[in-house]
C-alpha cells in the first residue's frame, strides 16, 4: 500500500511512509545503503522527489518520522513548532518552499522569521529537491550573529576554532599549536581542545590553562574542553573557567543515549554556564557538534535517512541558543560518506538546513583515511562554504590532527579563503591582531607565551 | 628544487609537539617540503588500507604452528570499506571450512582490518610472544581472516566452541603511524555479543606505540583474569588498577 507515488517514464514508484519517501529522494549515500532505505535506482529517487515536491507541508504536522511517545526529539520538535509562523510564510508544499527560498526577492531575514515555522524533517526535505547550487545561494542569504567575546558569523565574516589537540593533553605542547595557530589569525571562534582523557581532574586543567593563556594575551575569544556536558557541569560546580558547554548531538532520542544525553542535561548546564556570565561582546554559551550517520551507528536510525537526522539534531540545538555548531561531516567515515562526492554534498546540506533553521553553523571540512577523499577535496569544499557563508571553519596545524586521526582544514587554509574570498575575522578578533601584529612579527606574541613558560 | 631554509628560531617550541606545526607568521602557501611529506605520510595511509596482505609469508611466520585462512563476506575492499556488517560475517564458504571443526580452550584470529600493514609487521610477532604465555593456544590453527571486522571473531570463536577468541587486527592508519595493530579479547565469543564484553589493547607498533611484550603480557593478563571470572570487558576494565601495578612490577625486573 504506497501512501506517496510518482510516475517516471513508464513506471509508478509508491513510498509506503514519509520516512520511506525521503530516504528515496536523498542524494546517494553510503549509510542510507548501510541502513538498508536508500533508493532501489536513479529513477525510484527522481520520483520520490517528484512526489516530496507535490508533498504538503502540514503532512509533517501529522506524520512524525520518528514516534512522537518513543523520542523526546520528536517531542522537542513538535512542541515547539510555531504555528503562526508556519502559517505566515506562504509555501503549502515542499516544492513550493524550494522556490520561496529561492526567490530572489525572499530575504534572510525573511526566512529566518519562518523558520520557527519550518521543523527540521520539512528543512531536510526541501534540501533534497535542491542543487548544491542552491544549497548555496539560500545559505548565503541568511545571516545568524551570536557572541561571547567575540562576534560570530556576520556578513562578511568567516571564524575559525583553533583545534590544539594532542594525544598526551601536554600542557606545553597544546601552547605551541595555539600559539602557530594564534601567529595565522585563527581561534576568533573558539580555542577548542578534545582531551585525550576524559577525567575531571584533566579537563579542569585543560580549561584553566586555557583561561590562562586568554587573559595574558587579552584575546577576544573562548575557550572550550570538549568533555561530556554533565562532565562540564561538574567542571562548573567546582569552579573552573568554563567559558562554552559542549555536546554531540544527535536526531533521535535513542542516538542521545548512546551519547549519555538527555535533553533535560542541556538545559541545566546552559544555565550553569550563564551563571558565571563570563561573555562580554554576548552570552551565547552553548557548543554543539553533530555529524550524518551518528544514529545509525548506534543503531538508533528508525528507519530514517542520514541527513534527514542531521537536520532533527540541528532542531535539537536551535532550542538552546548556541553560539557555536558544525557538522563533522568527514568524520565518522566511508560506511556513511563514502567518497568526496558524497562528503562535499553532505557538508553543504548541513550548513543549508542548519542556516534555514537559524543556527550558527560551521563545518568541520574533514576525511578520514579510509575515505575516498584529500586535501584536493577539501580546498573545493572550503571555498564552497566559504562562498555559502559558513560561520566558522575548524583549523589544525598542517590539516593533520594527531589525536583524533583524521585530515581537518589547516591554518595556513584560512589565509587562502581570506585572501580569495576576502573574507574576514572576527571583528573583535580583527581589532587585536591588527594590535599584535603576527603577521608581521610574533614578538608581543612570544613574550606573552614566555610568561607562561612556554619559551622559543 | 630547493627550499628556503626554514627559521631555527621557534625549533624549541617544535620539539614540544609531534604536530606540523610552521611557526612562520607569513600567508604564504606552505612549502613544498610539507606538501610532498604530508602527501607521503597519506599514500602510505592509503597504501595500508588498500593494499592485501601477503599471507603466505605470515602463515611462514607463524611455524610451526598451523593456520587456517577464511574470509568475511565483504569480498573487496570497496564492499568492506562501506558495509562494516558484511566483514563481521563470515562467507559461505568459511563457515563450510569451519563446519564440525571443535577446538579445547582459546583461539587467535589474525585480520587484516583497516590496515594490511599492521597483521604483516606485528601479526606473526604477537601470536608467538602470546603463545609463550598461554600454552594452550598452540592446540588450535590461527585463522587468518581477509576483509575483516573485529567482530568476526565472535563467530568464529562460537562456530568451533572456543573459550574465548583473541582478535589482532589492523587498526585504522593516522598519517603518523600506519601499522598499528589492535588486539579484542572476548570471553566466551558469540555472535551479537556487546562491544563492552571486549577488553582491548591497542596502538601496538613500534613507532613509540606498544611493544609486542607489552602487549602480549596485558592480553596474557586478561586472560588469567577472565579464566577467573568467567567473563570479560567492563568487568575487567575495573581493575586496571591492578593491571598497572602489574605493569610497574614488570618494568622493575
Amino acid at each position: 500500500m504506497a501512501t506517496y507515488k510518482a510516475t517516471v517514464g513508464k513506471e509508478t514508484f509508491g513510498f509506503p511512509t514519509l520516512a520511506a519517501l525521503l530516504a528515496a529522494a536523498t542524494p546517494e549515500r553510503s549509510g542510507d545503503h548501510l541502513a538498508g532505505i536508500a533508493a532501489l535506482s536513479e529513477q525510484q529517487r527522481v520520483a520520490a522527489r517528484m512526489a516530496l515536491a507535490d508533498l504538503s507541508l502540514s503532512v509533517f504536522l501529522n506524520e512524525a518520522v520518528v514516534a512522537y511517545a518513543e523520542c523526546e526529539v520528536t517531542r522537542l520538535i513538535l512542541d515547539t513548532h510555531d504555528q503562526t509562523a508556519f502559517a505566515a510564510q506562504p509555501a503549502r508544499n515542499v516544492g513550493d518552499l524550494r522556490n520561496w527560498l529561492l526567490d530572489p526577492a525572499v530575504s534572510g531575514g525573511d526566512i529566518l522569521a519562518a523558520s520557527p515555522g519550518l521543523t527540521p524533517e520539512m528543512v531536510a526535505a526541501v534540501s533534497k529537491l535542491m542543487r548544491n547550487q542552491d544549497l548555496i545561494r539560500v545559505a548565503h542569504k541568511i545571516e545568524v550573529v551570536t557572541a561571547f567575546r567575540s562576534t560570530i558569523g556576520r556578513r562578511g565574516t568567516m571564524a575559525t576554532r583553533l583545534q590544539p589537540n594532542h594525544p598526551a593533553d601536554d600542557l606545553a605542547g597544546i601552547a605551541a599549536v595555539i600559539l602557530d595557530g594564534l601567529m595565522r589569525g585563527a581561534g576568533d571562534a573558539v580555542i577548542g581542545i578534545n582531551p585525550a582523557s576524559d577525567s575531571i581532574a584533566n579537563c579542569i586543567r585543560l580549561v584553566e590553562m586555557l583561561d590562562d593563556l586568554r587573559e595574558k594575551l587579552a584575546l577576544p575569544t573562548q575557550s572550550c574542553v570538549l568533555t561530556h556536558v554533565t562532565s562540564t557541569i561538574d567542571m562548573i560546580a567546582a569552579g573552573a573557567p568554563v567559558d562554552l558547554v559542549f555536546q554531540s548531538i544527535a536526531g533521535t532520542e535513542k542516538a542521545n543515549e548512546g551519547f549519555g544525553l538527555r535533553l533535560a542535561d542541556l538545559a541545566e548546564a546552559q544555565e550553569a554556564a550563564l551563571s558565571l556570565g563570563r561573555g562580554t561582546a554576548g552570552q551565547d554559551v552553548m557548543y554543539f557538534e553533530t555529524g550524518q550517520g551518528s544514529a545509525l551507528s548506534a543503531n538508533a536510525h528508525s528507519g530514517v535517512d542520514q541527513q534527514t537526522l542531521e537536520a532533527r539534531a540541528q532542531g535539537v540545538a536551535r532550542a538552546f541558543r548556541p553560539l557555536l555548531v558544525n557538522t563533522v561531516v568527514g568524520f565518522i567515515g566511508p560506511e556513511y560518506l563514502f567518497d568526496a562526492k558524497q562528503i562535499i554534498r553532505a557538508g553543504l546540506e548541513d550548513h543549508f538546513t542548519g542556516k534555514v533553521l537559524g543556527l550558527p553553523m560551521g563545518v568541520d571540512v574533514c576525511y578520514t583515511n579510509h575515505a575516498e577523499a584529500d586535501q584536493d577535496d577539501m580546498d573545493s569544499l572550503s571555498v564552497l562554504l566559504a562562498v555559502a557563508g559558513v560561520n566558522f571553519v575548524i583549523t589544525v596545524p598542517g590539516s593533520d590532527d594527531i589525536m583524533l586521526g583524521y585530515q581537518s582544514l589547516a591554518f595556513e587554509d584560512i589565509a587562502f579563503l581570506r585572501e580569495t574570498t576576502g573574507l574576514r575575522p572576527a571583528p573583535e578578533f580583527e581589532a587585536w591582531l591588527a594590535n599584535q601584529g603576527p603577521s608581521v612579527g610574533a614578538q608581543p606574541l612570544l613574550a606573552a607565551f614566555e610568561r607562561i613558560g612556554v619559551s622559543a | 628544487m630547493k627550499e628556503p631554509t626554514r627559521s631555527t628560531r621557534f625549533d624549541k617550541l617544535r620539539r614540544l609537539t609531534p604536530s606540523r606545526v610552521r611557526f612562520d607568521a607569513s600567508d604564504h602557501a606552505p612549502g613544498l617540503d610539507a606538501v610532498l611529506d604530508f602527501q607521503a605520510s597519506h599514500a602510505r595511509a592509503r597504501d595500508a588500507i588498500h593494499r592485501s596482505v601477503d599471507w603466505d609469508s605470515i602463515i611462514a611466520d607463524l611455524a610451526p604452528h598451523t593456520a587456517l585462512r577464511l574470509e568475511s563476506k565483504a569480498g573487496e575492499r570497496k564492499t568492506y570499506l562501506s558495509r562494516p556488517d558484511f566483514g563481521r560475517e563470515l562467507s559461505d564458504r568459511s563457515l563450510l571450512a569451519l563446519d564440525g571443526m571443535r577446538v579445547e580452550g582459546p583461539v587467535v584470529v589474525l585480520a587484516d582490518g583497516l590496515s594490511s600493514f599492521a597483521v604483516q609487521s606485528h601479526g606473526a610477532a604477537l601470536f608467538q610472544a602470546l603463545t609463550a604465555l598461554i600454552p594452550e593456544l598452540g592446540n588450535a590453527p590461527v585463522f587468518l581472516v581477509e576483509q575483516a571486522r573485529v567482530a568476526i571473531a565472535d563467530q568464529i570463536g562460537a562456530s568451533v566452541g572456543a573459550t574465548a577468541t583473541f582478535m589482532l587486527i589492523g587498526e585504522r592508519p593516522g598519517l603518523s603511524v600506519s601499522d598499528s595493530l589492535g588486539a579484542y579479547f572476548t570471553w566466551a565469543p558469540d555472535p551479537g555479543l556487546q562491544d563492552s564484553r571486549r577488553n582491548c589493547v591497542s596502538n601496538i607498533h613500534a613507532n613509540d606505540g606498544l611493544s609486542i611484550r607489552d602487549a602480549a603480557a596485558r592480553l596474557a593478563w586478561v586472560w588469567q583474569e577472565a579464566r577467573k571470572l568467567g567473563t570479560s570487558g567492563v568487568t575487567l576494565k575495573d581493575m586496571s588498577g591492578m593491571q598497572k601495578a602489574i605493569a610497574s612490577e614488570r618494568s622493575g625486573e
